[in-house]
């Protein structure tokens, strides 16, 4: 097998060029879905015969808490690869995806409260999903503050990839909770292995959200790390030339 | 101090009691992090025990036990005083120690994983809190837990068996990212 791929994948240029290229497609197609999927799912998707239309607010609360998870996956996979392979962009993925995971996360556990107070009466239960979700968000930040201590960049990446690494100690806990734990919160909705409970009018639209949402993300990913990779290939040659050119025209 | 804020009626009180002493503990373990590496780190000797010969994961495991022993015993020793300052029942006291001593290494080893990280920065004593009062909660609910079911008369096999695997773990893993922690920290 061709492994050059590999190697270039961790060159701040290619992936500079490649983002480029990329990122304005995954934005089109994460709006365009979100698009479909929220008029779908809040307008045209029958209503839930016990919650009435409370249950729309689905459409926005499993997608993003899907991403606030799948994320801190992604950043410990790229902390390994970091402190593994000693990759510049690994670290560059962790700087530029934990606000966005911090993001998902709140909204996720807002949406969360939102949806609580109709169904189960009240905004926030110490139920054990929502307590280890409110766990991530903490990690989340204490990642961001620890990043923010360190002036040096290589002790600011090996900090903060080892924090990640500890962290994942919690993705399985907040992913079985609802199954170890009887508590208030259902169960999941989507499994890989298994078909929805639910009629294909409701979970497709929720399908086309989730879909959407990582798209979504991914072009805003695309667009942090092209910013953070300039700022810190300021120094070579490349960056200067397409600073330049940004100047003549 | 929490009788007097809340409520000094004994029936609450001894419901809160578990509780109580455990978010003691943590808190009490939590401010001694901070100068768990400092001044080994200020005066130069945690560049030595990183350049020794010896294995700087049982270094660190030393030095997480030297921490537990000054800050989790003399807790352990006092919890019967709390507790019965909390008014709980006497026959849960053991209890409230033997989770104590299963949980209390558990906070010492992951606040090691924190005070290593931040031992190089000026300020790290909020940051050294935020890391790791998330990562000590499974231990806190599991902690109180036991204690709880003891009260209500239910069999604790389960609990104290959680809170073992809970301290195994720690035990193995935490002193691996502390290690590589320290390693990064005296690499300035």
């Amino acid at each position: 097998m061709n492994w050059t791929f590999f190697h270039k994948l961790g060159s701040p240029k290619w992936f500079y060029d490649l983002s480029v290229k990329l990122q304005p497609w995954f934005l089109f197609l994460g709006v365009f879905l979100l698009l479909i999927g929220t008029v779908w799912g809040l307008a045209f998707a029958p209503e839930d015969y016990q919650q009435g239309n409370s249950f729309r607010i689905i459409y926005i609360h499993v997608p993003t808490a899907i991403l606030a998870q799948s994320c801190y996956m992604m950043m410990a996979a790229s902390a390994f690869v970091g402190l593994v392979w000693k990759m510049k962009i690994a670290d560059m993925f962790i700087v530029a995806a934990a606000p966005i995971g911090a993001a998902f996360t709140f909204l996720a556990l807002f949406t969360g409260a939102v949806w609580g107070k109709p169904t189960w009466g009240t905004w926030w239960v110490w139920d054990a999903r929502l307590t280890s979700m409110l766990v991530l968000l903490f990690l989340y930040f204490g990642l961001m503050a620890l990043r923010g201590a360190f002036e040096d960049t290589d002790m600011a990446a090996k900090a903060s990839a080892i924090l990640v690494l500890v962290g994942v100690v919690n993705i399985p806990i907040i992913k079985y909770s609802v199954e170890w734990w009887n508590t208030l919160h259902q169960p999941a909705t989507f499994t890989l292995t298994e078909k929805p409970a639910m009629p294909p009018e409701m979970w497709l639209p929720l399908l086309i959200m989730v879909i959407g949402i990582y798209a979504f993300f991914t072009s805003v990913l695309f667009s942090r790390m092209r910013n953070e990779i300039l700022i810190r290939e300021r120094r070579t040659k490349w960056v200067r030339g397409i600073v330049l050119e940004e100047d003549q025209s | 101090m929490f009788p007097l804020g809340v409520s000094p009626d004994p029936s609450f009180l001894s419901t809160a009691a578990a509780g109580v002493v455990w978010v003691a503990a943590l808190l009490a373990t939590m401010l001694s992090l901070d100068r768990m590496f400092k001044s080994d780190f200020d005066d130069g000797s945690l560049e030595q025990l990183v350049l020794c010969q010896q294995p700087l994961y049982l270094l660190v495991l030393a030095k997480i036990f030297v921490h537990w022993s000054l800050t989790g015993i003399p807790l352990i020793l006092l919890s019967p005083v709390l507790a019965t300052m909390m008014n709980l029942n006497s026959e849960h006291i053991p209890i409230l120690m033997i989770t104590l001593f299963l949980g209390t290494p558990v906070i010492s080893l992951i606040g090691g994983i924190g005070a290593a990280l931040t031992v190089s920065l000026r300020t790290g004593g909020v940051l050294v809190s935020l890391i790791v009062l998330p990562l000590t909660i499974p231990v806190l609910i599991f902690g109180t837990g036991t204690i709880q079911a003891s009260v209500e008369g239910l069999p604790l096999g389960g609990y104290l068996a959680i809170m073992g695997v809970i301290l195994g773990l720690s035990l193995m893993l935490s002193p691996f990212a502390s290690a590589a922690a320290l390693k990064m920290s005296v690499s300035s």
